[in-house]
């Protein structure tokens, strides 16, 4: 059936079949949001070590929430008060995690590839929660599901990035999985955001400049936040950016007229995007907000649950095998 | 190790006639069919409790609203097989609160299935009564678990296997007992 997934790294090494899989499998969880007594057992007696060397207030509650939901314990470490302010290596870090005996580990990173590193080195499935400007495999998989949802399915459509693409790890993440399903990818922002070498990344993905002409016919868009933490140099002041590139009622009306708009989060009214879009009707962030803990939660139960490697007898059971 | 078939225990028209007669039955010890509903256990419980509300509301003229149960993250075996195995949707869209449900599945063999089914639907809400109904018991219960309406009752060796066969999942309507030889 599936290839076993022993981590997730990110998406530019799912197959689509991979990727297909956990989108199913996010639906059943999605429904269980829904129901009134939001606890199962499926996961009792597992650990999942949360540890986010980088402040992250969204992601870091979500996993815990998905962990908690299916009856998983967690053990979090957060930045601020971590050992790494005391000059303690990652793979220390990580290592002393490990030895507590969680069955898998939720990591965030301000370095590009430190979840694959840890990876190689722990014998537990390792979760990527965004590393540096890399990937944010999470995000990308609940926005997708997000516009399975809205748009009915997920391949063919037109889909428009918008913001510094260059530092996001988010629309990374998205540009890699959105183009195995044959999405057509326009990228827009500044130029020195939005370089010419992205188109480079992956299939049928175009950088176009002008906003207007990134808009014109799209299905979906996805707006970024302006990540003023992570650029050090403003290349470009808040008026100059929100002239040129936040999206407004009217711009947005140059998509198409059910076309689906994507946040992130946090969103920066004002800045990014308009308060009017960001709260209307073709609006989709608090729906991906929800479909984070699905995807957090199918993941979690497919990663972490099952017999421990290490597991003495893996008991041979027929009871629940369907006659 | 080879699959063999031992015998046929139901035919179509005998399954047929046994879903008639489960469905007098749950009217009559439910008193009635109102604040009824079934929850169709999957895979095979699925179709059998949609035949069964269909003669229901035939009969009874009254409208029995069916739910689907996938009991996958209510296993009790999860943390000792390797792979986990995929979860399937439930789809019950009805408050199941003060509700007499019935639990509809094909085989009722060790009780562990339904005791998940249970637990699954109290985190549902708080229904006043469940019973269980199956087509075939096959005993060799592992759980203080029995069915309040039972098509046949089956006398069963360890390494035999009841097949439920429905026309909506496998393009045939029989039950049929097979063996495991090596």
């Amino acid at each position: 059936m599936l290839q076993r997934l022993s981590h997730l790294l990110g998406t530019e090494t799912l197959s689509s079949e991979q990727i297909a899989f956990i989108l199913d499998q996010a639906k059943p969880f999605q429904e269980f949001q829904r129901h009134p007594l939001k606890k199962l057992a499926t996961l009792r007696g597992k650990t999942v070590a949360l540890a986010f060397f980088e402040s992250s207030t969204r992601t870091r509650i979500s996993f815990s929430t998905a962990a908690a939901r299916l009856g998983a314990d967690t053990m979090a470490l957060q930045a601020e008060s971590s050992s790494l302010k005391k000059g303690e290596s990652l793979i220390d870090t990580v290592r002393t995690l490990e030895a507590m005996r969680p069955d898998g580990i939720v990591i965030r990173h301000a370095s590009s590839g430190a979840p694959e590193f840890v990876a190689r080195r722990l014998e537990i499935p390792v979760i990527n929660a965004g590393d540096g400007t890399h990937e944010h495999p999470t995000q990308a998989l609940l926005d997708a599901l997000t516009i399975r949802d809205r748009k009915g399915k997920l391949e063919g459509w037109n889909v428009t990035i918008l913001g510094d693409i260059l530092h996001s790890r988010v629309a990374r993440s998205n540009i890699h999985l959105l183009s195995k399903f044959g999405v057509r990818i326009t990228l827009c922002g500044p130029a020195m955001w939005v370089p010419r070498e992205l188109e480079k990344l992956a299939a049928n993905v175009r950088v176009v400049h002008r906003i207007d002409e990134a808009l014109d016919g799209a299905d979906v868009v996805m707006v970024l936040r302006v990540q003023t933490e992570r650029i050090h140099e403003p290349a470009l002041a808040p008026d100059e950016y929100i002239a040129g590139y936040q999206l407004t009622p009217a711009r947005l009306r140059l998509a198409r007229p059910d076309a689906l708009v994507l946040h992130p989060g946090p969103i920066v009214r004002g800045l990014e995007i308009d308060s009017a879009v960001a709260d209307g009707p073709q609006s989709g962030v608090l729906e991906q907000v929800t479909n984070g803990l699905a995807i957090r939660m199918a993941l979690l139960y497919h990663l972490i649950g099952g017999a421990a490697a290490d597991a003495p007898h893996p008991a041979k059971d027929r009871s629940n095998a369907s006659d | 190790m080879r699959v063999v078939e031992k015998r046929q225990l139901l035919s179509a028209e005998e399954i047929g006639r046994t879903l008639s007669r489960l469905a007098h039955e749950i009217v009559e010890k439910s008193g009635g069919a109102k604040d009824l509903a079934l929850i169709g256990v999957r895979r095979r419980g699925v179709p059998l409790s949609e035949r069964l509300a269909k003669q229901i509301r035939g009969f009874a003229h009254a409208d029995v609203p069916v739910g689907t149960l996938d009991i996958t993250l209510y296993r009790d075996d999860l943390s000792t097989i390797g792979q986990q195995p995929v979860v399937q949707s439930t789809q019950i869209d009805f408050p199941v609160d003060n509700r007499e449900l019935v639990i509809v599945d094909d085989v009722l063999y060790t009780g562990r299935t339904i005791r998940a089914a249970m637990n699954g639907l109290f985190d549902l809400g708080r229904p006043r009564r469940i019973q269980l109904c199956v087509l075939i018991d096959r005993g060799h219960r592992e759980l203080p678990v029995e069915a309040s309406f039972i098509g046949r009752s089956v006398q069963t060796s360890d390494t035999e296997i009841v097949e439920v066969r429905l026309q909506e999942i496998d393009g045939e309507e029989r039950v049929v007992l097979v063996d495991r030889v090596p």
